[in-house]
């Protein structure tokens, strides 16, 4: 990643509210994040924090009831949300393209998915209908559709789930778009098929060097995926860093909360952790840290007042009082602790691999009230 | 698929053949008898009439040599019309009433698929809200209602058509338009139903990621997925107008089956009511057929099930 710098999407600030019969939902509070050229961001987080309105919000997509109540998505230096409805359609599909989750629902059941995955094509390149089946024959193939010269006449009912998936990663990708949002593209797939679409979105990044978002609630997914993840809880992002940060050095008591709900062969037999409690409703979001209620770590303040985000290294911050010089030092979970050693070994072999990123707005330190800290 | 045909056409006959006897001995249990004048007849012209046209004989042998005869297409003589046919009685009012039916069907279903595209397309606006009143009132306001409130509006105040009886095309207008509400009200019901879920499913949020416009959303994925169950519903919907212009062709005097059918239960005339209620059930039966055969040609889905099956 030489020309790594490039950032190809910017999201700054981005505050988004809906409006509902029961009030105004604080989805997303304060959301900054990059994309840059060629690489995979993995959002992760618990269904309801956010990780769907953000791609939402780069795609141009979100419903009538939402207001984008401050912030910028730029995209090539261009802000998605001061765009028109023309040049926003001229964008999707070609720029930017994205993947469902469920694929059995995602394709026109009543369309051959040859025309499905020519359409891109005849919209915004203008081809023929010949010259754009073509393509899209070739796509057919590249995403491993076996006999694609007589499939791509057939109706997506006569594809099996991880098939549709395929042709759903073919439609997105046929214009060779510069970004492709994931959006916990394998969860309902089984897990089989689960590693084939992964590499299968891994080669195709490649060929076509297409930058991926990638949201997902699997933290199991995210490390062979990501080169950079971004943690999200209750509307904001809490820690992000590259993946060898948040999976050997998490900061964060809710990425710990994460990291220690995921089994491993050493879990013993019978017992999964969880993350106890469950997310703030964010019709009236908490007026200090949201997760102050379900961390065991929580202090005073974290109830009072939101956590900046501290610096771990130049590619690594978390939102957590814990962080500040003055808090008690904490023992985070076995699990994380040996983690850590193990992020502590690799960092004398040098074989961490700390990307380099520009940091963020919302980066301030200190505090006026340090006294608060503390139990 | 050719089995398949044989064995609905199979059930078709047997379904008329019900019709038919449930009918007949229903028909008979009707008080009064073919004879408007029977007080002033002697006996012996009752029985010469009788005989004539084999109403002496018992029940059971009039229903067997009237199934018989209906099978071989043979619907008996109208009592009515001096021995006419009731099979020439029937051709030779059906134009009228299929003109009618034909036109409401087509002026209501495509009216009807507009007006509820439109409403799904603009759900929870004004346009929603009024295309749901006017397809209520399609609904609620009975035909004859709605026919005579057409002659006095648009045929006696506005002098625009003529107000009943049959000539050239501008005579089918209002009775058109009166037979049309309820199609263009189901219809544009159904459509809305149909394309508000169509609209929220996630291949039409692929559509709008892959960069289409509205229009070519509403026109390339919702249209087509949200008529094909429209087909369903425009089968029965067809034979129902074509029953329901009995009291239209009534209001607006026009010589089609319908107001022959009306004066037939008045007057007792066996042969046309049998003639005209087996018209109707044929009409009925072959268009849910006929249902079931479109379906199966424009959703692929159905098409495939049927391959292997």
């Amino acid at each position: 990643m030489e020309n790594a710098e490039e950032n190809i999407l910017e999201v700054k600030d981005l505050t988004i509210d809906f409006h509902t019969y029961a009030g105004t939902v604080k989805a997303i509070r304060d959301v900054s994040f990059h994309l840059k050229k060629g690489e995979t961001l993995a959002i992760v987080g618990e269904s309801g924090s956010g990780k769907t309105v953000t791609t939402k919000t780069v795609m141009g997509l979100l419903a009538n009831n939402a207001e984008v109540v401050e912030g910028t998505v730029k995209f090539r230096g261009k802000d998605i949300l001061k765009m028109t409805q023309k040049q926003l359609e001229d964008i999707r599909g070609k720029d930017i393209a994205e993947i469902f989750q469920d694929p059995m629902t995602s394709l026109d059941p009543t369309m051959r998915i040859g025309k499905q995955i020519a359409e891109p094509l005849r919209i915004h390149k203008g081809y023929s209908r010949e010259k754009a089946n073509k393509q899209a024959l070739e796509m057919l193939k590249l995403v491993g559709i076996t006999n694609a010269e007589e499939r791509i006449n057939d109706y997506p009912h006569q594809f099996s789930g991880g098939m549709r998936q395929r042709i759903v990663i073919a439609i997105a990708l046929v214009c060779y778009p510069e970004i492709l949002i994931a959006d916990e593209p394998t969860t309902a797939l089984d897990v089989t098929i689960q590693a084939q679409i992964l590499d299968l979105m891994k080669e195709l990044q490649e060929k076509i060097s297409t930058s991926i978002i990638f949201i997902t609630h699997d933290l199991g997914v995210v490390a062979g995926m990501a080169d950079r993840v971004a943690v999200m809880y209750a509307g904001k992002i809490v820690e992000y860093g590259t993946v060898d940060e948040i999976f050997y050095n998490p900061q964060h008591p809710y990425t710990w909360g994460l990291l220690n709900s995921m089994p491993t062969l050493d879990t013993a037999k019978g017992k999964l952790e969880s993350i106890p409690g469950t997310p703030p409703d964010l019709l009236d979001p908490p007026a200090g840290d949201p997760f102050a209620a379900r961390n065991p770590y929580a202090m005073k303040i974290d109830e009072q007042k939101e956590p900046p985000f501290f610096k771990v290294s130049d590619t690594h911050y978390a939102a957590t009082w814990l962080l500040h010089p003055d808090a008690p030092h904490v023992e985070p979970p076995v699990e994380i602790k040996r983690r850590q050693e193990v992020y502590k070994k690799r960092l004398q072999e040098g074989t961490i691999n700390q990307g380099h990123i520009h940091s963020t707005g919302n980066t301030s330190f200190g505090t006026d009230d340090d006294d608060a800290i503390g139990e | 698929m050719a089995r398949y045909l044989v064995r609905r056409i199979f059930y078709l006959a047997l379904t008329l053949f019900l019709i038919a006897s449930i009918t007949f001995f229903l028909m008979k249990l009707m008080p009064g008898t073919p004879l408007n004048n029977q007080a002033k007849l002697t006996p012996q012209q009752i029985k010469v009439i009788y005989e004539h046209y084999g109403l002496n004989k018992p029940v059971w042998q009039q229903y067997v040599s009237y199934i018989v005869d209906a099978a071989h297409g043979n619907f008996g003589l109208s009592f009515q019309f001096s021995d006419q046919p009731v099979s020439y009685l029937i051709s030779s009012r059906i134009g009228p009433s299929l003109q009618l039916g034909g036109q409401a069907m087509i002026v209501g279903v495509v009216v009807g698929i507009i007006v509820g595209s439109l409403s799904a397309i603009r759900k929870n606006t004004w346009v929603d809200g009024t295309s749901t009143f006017i397809s209520i009132l399609g609904i609620s306001i009975p035909s004859f209602v709605l026919a005579i409130l057409l002659q006095y509006y648009l045929g006696l105040k506005l002098q625009l058509f003529p107000i009943a009886d049959w000539g050239g095309f501008s005579y089918t207008v209002l009775p058109t338009l009166a037979l049309a509400a309820s199609p263009f009200a189901e219809t544009s019901r159904f459509v809305r139903t149909e394309m508000v879920d169509v609209l929220g499913s996630d291949y039409i949020e692929l559509a709008r990621a892959k960069g289409l416009s509205r229009i070519g959303i509403v026109w390339h994925h919702a249209l087509r997925n949200s008529l094909i169950p429209l087909v369903t519903v425009i089968g029965p919907l067809t034979a129902a107008i074509m029953t329901g212009s009995m009291v239209v062709e009534n209001i607006f005097s026009v010589p089609g089956i319908g107001e022959q059918f009306v004066k037939s239960i008045l007057v007792n005339d066996y042969p046309t009511i049998m003639g005209v209620t087996m018209l109707y059930s044929a009409l009925l039966c072959a268009m849910l057929l006929l249902t079931d055969l479109v379906y199966g040609i424009i959703d692929p889905r159905i098409r495939i099930a049927g391959k292997e099956g």
